[in-house]
C-alpha cells in the first residue's frame, strides 16, 4: 500500500524516527568512537605542549580539548547524544519531505519506498563524502584550512546527491528493461558521477606522519559504524512506524503487508 | 484513505500551505544541522560553547573540525 498519510504525519514520523536513530547512533559512538577520540586528544596534548595557547585562539576559530576546554570531556560525551539527537531529527524531517516528494513518482509500498530512500540518503550524504574526505579524529587537520575543508566536504555532499539523482534517473529512464538491467544502469550512473566528482575535487591529506595509523583507521571505522547506524535506524524506524500506522487504519493493508 | 494512490493531490507541492511548510521545515532543519556541524561561534551567543558541546558528535559524523 503506497503512502497516503498527510505531510504532517510524515514529518512527525520523521522526527520520531530521527530521534530514535540519533540516540542509537550516539550510543554506538559512545562505546566505539569515544575511546578513539580520547586517545587522539591525548596524543594532541602530548605532542604540542608549546601550542598551549591553542584554546585561547577563539577569534581564529581554534578550540581546546581536555581540561582547559569550555566544555569538559564528559560534557562533550553527553553532548554527543544532544548533537546526534538534533542531527537525527533534522535528517528525519528532511527525509520525510523527500519521501513526500518521492511518493508522487513512485508506486512502491510505503515501507519499501522509505527503506530505499534511507539507503540512497546514506549513499548520498555519508558514503560519497566519506570515501573522498573521511572522518578525522581530533589532532588531525590544520585549523587554518577548516573553512576550505568544510566547503570541500559540503561539495562532496552535493556530489553525493547528484550521483544518487543520476542513478535514480537512469533507473527510471529504462522502465521497459528488466529489473536487473535497470539496477545495473542506475548503479553505473551513480559510480560514473561519483568517479568524475572525485577526480575533480582536490585531495586533502593533513594526517601527521607520526599519527598512529591504527588509531586513524579505528576512528574512521567507528565514524562509519555510527553514520550507518543512524541511517539504518532512521529508515527502519520510519518504515516500521509506517507499517504500524497502516495496519491500524485498514484491515486490507494488513493482508498486503504480510504478502509483501 | 480509500484512494490507494493519489499522485498529485494532498501529497504534492500544489498548495501554498504545503510549500510554506516545506520551506520552513527545510530552513529549520538546516539551521539545526548548522548548529551541530558547522557553528564556529558565529550564531551562538555563547561563544564556542555549542561548538564544543557538539564536538564529539561532529567528529564522528565526519564533518571537518579544526
Amino acid at each position: 500500500m503506497p503512502l497516503t498519510d498527510s505531510l504532517k504525519t510524515l514529518l512527525l514520523r520523521g522526527l520520531l524516527a530521527g530521534l530514535i536513530a540519533g540516540l542509537l547512533a550516539a550510543s554506538v559512538g559512545y562505546f566505539v568512537g569515544e575511546p578513539r577520540i580520547d586517545a587522539a586528544i591525548a596524543i594532541e596534548e602530548a605532542a604540542a605542549p608549546a601550542e598551549h595557547g591553542h584554546g585561547e585562539e577563539e577569534a581564529t576559530g581554534g578550540h581546546s580539548h581536555g581540561d582547559e576546554a569550555e566544555v569538559s570531556r564528559s560534557g562533550q560525551k553527553a553532548g554527543q547524544f544532544l548533537a546526534l539527537g538534533l542531527a537525527g531529527m533534522a535528517f528525519g524531517a528532511l527525509f520525510a519531505l523527500a519521501i513526500n516528494l518521492a511518493r508522487r513518482f513512485s508506486t512502491l509500498s510505503g515501507p519499501r519506498l522509505v527503506l530505499t530512500g534511507a539507503v540512497l540518503a546514506w549513499a548520498a550524504i555519508v558514503a560519497v563524502p566519506f570515501f573522498k574526505y573521511p572522518a578525522n579524529p581530533p589532532a588531525v587537520g590544520d585549523p587554518d584550512t577548516i573553512n576550505d575543508r568544510t566547503w570541500l566536504w559540503v561539495a562532496a555532499v552535493v556530489l553525493g546527491l547528484l550521483a544518487v539523482t543520476a542513478g535514480v534517473a537512469a533507473y527510471r529512464a529504462l522502465a521497459s528493461q528488466l529489473g536487473t538491467v535497470r539496477l545495473i544502469a542506475g548503479v553505473a550512473a551513480f559510480v560514473l558521477v561519483t568517479t568524475v566528482g572525485y577526480l575533480v575535487l582536490p585531495g586533502v591529506n593533513e594526517v601527521a606522519d607520526d599519527f598512529p595509523a591504527s588509531l586513524l583507521w579505528e576512528f574512521r571505522v567507528a565514524s562509519l559504524a555510527q553514520t550507518a547506524t543512524l541511517w539504518a535506524s532512521l529508515g527502519l524506524a520510519f518504515a516500521a512506524l509506517t507499517e504500524f500506522a497502516s495496519r491500524r487504519s485498514t484491515p486490507v493493508a494488513e493482508q498486503v503487508a504480510t504478502a509483501g | 484513505m480509500a484512494i490507494a494512490h493519489s499522485p498529485s493531490r494532498d501529497t504534492g507541492l500544489d498548495n501554498l500551505a504545503t510549500v510554506l511548510v516545506t520551506v520552513g521545515v527545510v530552513l529549520l532543519a538546516l539551521l539545526t544541522l548548522y548548529l551541530v556541524g558547522f557553528d564556529q561561534g558565529a550564531v551562538s551567543r555563547s561563544g564556542m560553547f555549542l561548538h564544543e558541546l557538539m564536538h564529539d558528535g561532529r567528529h564522528l559524523l565526519g564533518v571537518p573540525c579544526h
